[in-house]
C-alpha cells in the first residue's frame, strides 16, 4: 500500500469510527488451535463477570464444535465499564481424523460423528472471523510449540483484517510453559501471560481486554 | 493435478509420488475458488502441490473452509501445509510507505494430502517434509 492509499484508510477509519452508529457491544472471538484452553478461558471471563459458563472443557481434542456466543460481558476497569460478546470457536486445524478420538476411548460412531460435527465447526470459526468478528483474544498453549503454520496462517489472516488483537500464553501452571516462546513467536502483538485453569494474572487479562476492545 | 495428465506416452506411475510445482504466474489468472479447487484437487489425487507464491490471507481461510467441508472418515482426513515464514510482518516502514510487498510476497508454500506428508522441520530457510507413499 502507498503513502497516499494508507492515509486515505487511516483517515476513513477514523471518520467510520467517530460517525458510526452505536452497533452495541463488540464481539470478540477467541481463537486458537485445539488444546489450547479457549473454553476454560472463556467460561472463566463468563463466570467471573455474567456468573454462567459458556460450554464444557475436555482435555479432548475438539471439544467444542460449535461457535458459542455469550452476549453483554461487561467487564468493570478503572471505573469504567465495557461490554462485549464473547464468541468461543472450535479450535482451527487444517485436518481431522476420527482415529483421533479413538485414543480416548471414543466408540468409532460418536468418534465419527465427533470428527463430522468438528469438521464444520471449524468451517464456522473461520466464517466467523471473515465476517462477524471485531477483535480477537488469540489464545496458545504456552507449553506447547506456537511454530505452527496454523498459528502462522490464522495472525495472518486477523492481521489482514485489520482486528485488534491480544495474545494470551495460557497454561503458565505447566512446568514446561514458556511465555517468552509465545511472545518470540509473534513479537507484533502483546503477549499475556495466564493460567486460565487456575485464574493467575486474570487481572491483566482484564485490564488488557478494556484496553484493546473497550 | 486433473487436466494436468502426463503428456503421451509417458510411463503411467501408480506407485509414485506425484509433484505438482506451480507458478505465481498460472496462480494470478485464477479466481480465489479456482486457485482453491486447482490446490485440493490434486491434493485429493494424493499429490503433493508446490505453489510459487503463495495464498493471500483470505484465500487461505477460505481453504481451510472447504477442506473441512471435504473431510470424510476413511476418505480425505484434511491437508498439511508449510509456509515459509514472512521476513518480517510488514516489510518495514519503508517498503510500506513505498508500496511494496503484497501479503503473500514470495511465501512459497507446500501442501499435500495429511495422511501422507508430515513436517519433520522447519525454519526460515528450510522445509523438510517426510511423503509416504500410497
Amino acid at each position: 500500500m502507498g503513502l497516499l492509499t494508507e492515509l486515505r484508510s487511516s483517515i476513513s477509519r477514523v471518520t467510520s469510527k467517530l460517525f458510526a452508529p452505536d452497533q452495541g457491544p463488540k464481539r470478540i472471538g477467541i481463537y486458537g488451535p485445539p488444546n489450547a484452553g479457549k473454553t476454560t478461558l472463556a467460561n472463566r471471563i463468563a463466570r467471573d463477570w455474567t456468573g454462567d459458563a459458556i460450554g464444557p472443557e475436555s482435555h479432548v481434542p475438539h471439544e467444542t464444535r460449535r461457535a458459542r456466543r455469550k452476549e453483554n460481558v461487561e467487564i468493570e476497569r478503572n471505573g469504567k465499564s465495557v461490554t462485549i460478546d464473547i464468541v468461543d470457536t472450535p479450535g482451527v486445524t487444517t485436518k481431522v481424523d476420527y482415529k483421533e478420538f479413538l485414543e480416548h476411548d471414543i466408540e468409532k460412531d460418536d468418534a465419527v460423528r465427533r470428527s463430522r460435527e468438528a469438521t464444520e465447526g471449524v468451517a464456522e470459526a473461520m466464517h466467523w472471523l471473515r465476517e462477524d468478528v471485531d477483535g480477537v483474544i488469540y489464545v496458545l498453549d504456552s507449553a506447547a510449540d506456537p511454530f505452527t503454520q496454523v498459528n502462522t496462517m490464522l495472525i495472518g489472516i486477523i492481521e489482514s483484517k485489520d482486528l485488534p488483537v491480544l495474545i494470551f500464553a495460557n497454561k503458565t501452571d505447566l512446568e514446561e510453559s514458556s511465555v517468552q516462546q509465545i511472545a518470540n513467536a509473534f513479537p507484533q502483538h502483546e503477549t499475556v501471560p495466564l493460567s486460565a485453569l487456575e485464574g493467575d494474572n486474570m487481572d491483566e487479562v482484564y485490564d488488557k481486554i478494556a484496553e484493546y476492545f473497550g | 493435478m486433473p487436466g494436468m495428465q502426463p503428456p503421451d506416452g509417458a510411463p503411467e506411475t501408480p506407485d509414485g509420488v506425484q509433484i505438482d510445482l506451480i507458478s505465481a504466474g498460472r496462480m494470478s489468472n485464477l479466481r480465489t475458488m479456482e486457485k482453491i479447487r486447482t490446490i485440493l484437487d490434486s491434493v485429493h489425487d494424493g499429490n503433493i502441490v508446490i505453489l510459487e507464491d503463495g495464498l493471500s490471507p483470505d484465500e487461505e481461510s477460505k481453504l481451510i473452509e472447504v477442506t473441512m467441508s471435504e473431510i470424510s472418515p476413511d476418505g480425505f482426513t484434511g491437508i498439511e501445509i508449510e509456509t515459509y515464514p514472512k521476513p518480517s510482518n510488514d516489510g518495514g516502514l519503508f517498503n510500506r510507505l513505498m508500496g511494496k510487498g503484497s501479503d503473500n510476497d514470495n511465501k512459497l508454500t507446500v501442501i499435500g494430502p495429511a495422511n501422507r506428508i508430515e513436517t519433520l522441520h522447519k525454519d526460515e530457510n528450510l522445509i523438510s517434509a517426510l511423503v509416504t507413499r500410497r
